[in-house]
């Protein structure tokens, strides 16, 4: 994990934040429950587990509708973690920590 | 016509053209507008490109723009795969005509934590109907979220909700779906979309494939319920409509030459009826492409075209065949009025054949169609098709006004009068062509079997195939019995004979009265010689005796002078005596 990690971030050419490993991105269509559920849920999440090695992007797909196609997002909210790859995709409010852990790759901290 | 519960938000049902051959027919004018349609069938039966020819055509022709959400083909596959139908798919996109969306579902890669819901398909659909200001929309195939996603009571509800989403966007949208067993689609989609099904099926029977299409429902219209044949080929979907032709077609009084004169004088003199069937029933061997090929011959003649449909030889044969009764075909073929179209029948199943036979008749039209031979057909199907696609091509060749010519191989031993794919109702004119056998000889008879519409001879003609092509003879009718070939011929002599002995008689009569006639004149002249030879002798003797009297009455005289007698009176009278004999 952390070989696949340090591999990659050469590659990446951010420079602000070389500690940053995982790029999330939230798919949301305004602000629904759901969505808002989804936004609280995942920052609790990487507050608790990534602490300083996370950004989270969201995207409003009523705002940018044609943004949708290219991460492939049919389910409303999706969270894609674009970073490290593979690219894995969650949907749901990601009220189940546990298994967006395991989405993620992410071994619980202690 | 309405149905009562569309009524009051609309009078009649809008309908939004297919452009697809014969299927807006079928629907009575295409697709429900602004509604979703459901197509499905098993793998390979024209799903995607039902949908995307519905698409392309609404774009090209109807110029209604269309979106394609494709579940299981990527963009740039589906446009390989319709650029051999000659739909250029990038060129539309381009345009803005089209939009292509590959809708990619990867169940690795997705977690399921907590509720959802399919907003972003929403968002995505309606994005792409927004961009392109499409009219119609393609889901193909939705099914395949069943395979994404794992909650399906969120995906039921999510489904209920989008098609109502895209009844609110006023598309005309196409579902296709995977049949399922025992439902039509495998995860019941018919439940959602209530407007109208439309099921494709690809059966095979005898290792004979055929596709057929049927409209399932069609809530508020009337629509055919048949399970149509139709057609994939390089100009994309065609369905062949069997119901919407009715009998209603122009009857012509123009006559078309049979190709062979005598033939031609047996019905009326003239020919034919343009746009007429005609049907030339016989067994093997009887002539009956020749028929065919005279026909044709006479009618590429004119300058018409003829389109040949041959079962059983291939082009080249027939060619060769018909050069050995002296028609030349080829050159027809060469300057483009005759066109051969050969095929198996056992190629593909009988619909296609009509299907095919259609396309060909549209592409060409030809004035003179010819089905060599008909009940070759009988191998690719079963009686009751075969009858119904008949009358369905002929019907189809009356509506066109072209002249159908079609033979029909009967078996040796069946009835003459029941043809073996028992059409001959349907047909206009119905030529037999008989095999009678006598004396160690096989001669062909032509019979007319009926000829509606014009007068004809009811009697059999002797069919001979000479290096001049066929013709007609008399055949030796008499004494209750037909006889043709050499007994015909020797019929003829011994005819002959007779009338020449008889003409002898008579000459011989004739003589005997000239005969007879100078034998009584010479009898006469011989009478008349022997009646002069004694008329003189009497004459002579006559006279003798008047001289032997003068001298006797003058000797009397004398002697009476000498005596001085008065017995004179009495001397007279003798002498008047002999004379009265002697004048006679």
């Amino acid at each position: 994990m952390t070989g696949e990690a340090t591999q990659k971030t050469p590659r990446k050419s951010k420079t602000e934040n070389v500690e940053e490993r995982y790029q999330l991105r939230l798919y949301v269509a305004g602000q629904t429950p759901k969505s808002i559920t989804a936004f609280e849920n995942l920052k609790r999440l990487c507050e608790e587990h990534l602490e300083g090695k996370y950004s989270i992007e969201v995207v409003d797909l009523l705002v940018n509708p044609q943004l949708a196609r290219g991460d492939q997002i049919l389910a409303i909210p999706t969270l894609v973690r674009k970073l490290p790859t593979p690219i894995k995709k969650i949907i749901g409010d990601l009220s189940n920590t546990e298994r967006v852990l395991v989405g993620l790759d992410i071994k619980p901290l202690g | 016509m309405v149905k009562p519960k569309v009524k009051p938000a609309i009078e009649v049902l809008l309908k939004s053209p297919t452009g697809i051959n014969g299927l807006d027919e079928i629907t009575g004018g295409g697709l429900p507008k602004g509604r979703p349609t459901l197509v499905c069938g098993g793998t390979g039966c024209g799903k995607t490109l039902f949908a995307m020819e519905f698409l392309v055509r609404g774009a090209m022709e109807y110029d209604e723009p269309g979106v394609y959400l494709s579940f299981e083909e990527k963009s740039e596959e589906l446009a390989k795969n319709f650029a051999s139908l000659g739909f250029d798919l990038n060129d539309l996109e381009a345009r803005k005509k089209l939009s292509l969306d590959y809708v990619h579902i990867e169940r690795r890669e997705i977690e399921e934590t907590g509720e959802y819901d399919l907003e972003g398909l929403f968002i995505r659909i309606g994005y792409a109907i927004e961009s392109i200001g499409a009219k119609r929309v393609v889901l193909d195939t939705i099914e395949t979220l069943f395979s994404g996603f794992t909650d399906e009571v969120i995906l039921r509800s999510e489904l209920k909700r989008l098609f109502g989403f895209l009844k609110d966007q006023g598309v005309t949208a196409v579902i296709t779906g995977e049949q399922g067993e025992g439902s039509l689609t495998r995860f019941g989609l018919e439940e959602y979309v209530a407007d109208c099904v439309i099921f494709l099926s690809h059966q095979v029977a005898e290792q004979i494939a055929t596709r057929r299409l049927r409209i399932v429902k069609y809530r508020g219209s009337v629509h055919g319920t048949n399970e149509y044949p139709f057609l994939i080929d390089e100009q994309g979907f065609s369905v062949m409509p069997i119901s919407s032709i009715g009998l209603d077609h122009a009857a012509s009084s123009e006559r078309v030459s049979t190709g062979i004169p005598r033939l031609d004088t047996m019905i009326g003199g003239k020919g034919y009826y343009k746009g007429s069937s005609i049907l030339v029933t016989g067994t093997s061997g009887t002539g009956k492409s020749s028929m065919a090929a005279h026909f044709v011959d006479a009618a590429c003649r004119r300058g018409e075209r003829c389109l040949y449909f041959a079962f059983e030889e291939s082009r080249n044969q027939i060619i060769r065949n018909m050069r050995s009764i002296g028609i030349d075909l080829e050159q027809w073929v060469k300057k483009g009025l005759l066109e051969f179209r050969n095929s198996r029948p056992s190629l593909y199943g009988l619909e296609m054949h009509l299907v095919t036979m259609h396309k060909a008749i549209e592409a060409f039209k030809p004035a003179i169609v010819v089905v060599d031979p008909i009940s070759n057909l009988m191998a690719a199907a079963s009686e009751m098709e075969v009858k119904s696609m008949l009358s369905r091509l002929i019907d189809f060749l009356k509506m066109k006004q072209i002249t159908a010519f079609c033979t029909d191989l009967t078996s040796t031993n069946s009835s003459v009068e029941c043809t073996a794919v028992g059409i001959s109702s349907l047909m206009d004119t119905w030529l037999l062509l008989k095999v009678m056998e006598e004396s160690g000889e096989r001669n062909r008879g032509l019979y007319i079997l009926k000829s509606r519409g014009m007068e004809h001879s009811n009697q059999v003609r002797e069919f001979c195939l000479t290096d001049n092509g066929a013709q007609l003879r008399d055949v030796y009718v008499g004494s209750g019995m037909v006889m043709t070939g050499a007994a015909r011929v020797a019929q003829e002599a011994r005819d002959r004979l007779e009338i020449l002995s008889r003409n002898h008689d008579v000459e011989r009569k004739q003589r005997d009265i000239e005969r007879k006639k100078a034998l009584i004149e010479a009898q006469i002249t011989a009478l008349r010689a022997s009646f002069e030879v004694e008329k003189d002798e009497l004459e002579q003797a006559i006279a003798r005796e008047k001289l032997h009297q003068e001298v006797l009455a003058e000797e009397t005289q004398a002697m009476a002078r000498n005596r001085k007698a008065d017995e004179l009176a009495s001397i007279k009278a003798s002498t008047a005596k002999s004379g009265k004999r002697g004048g006679k």
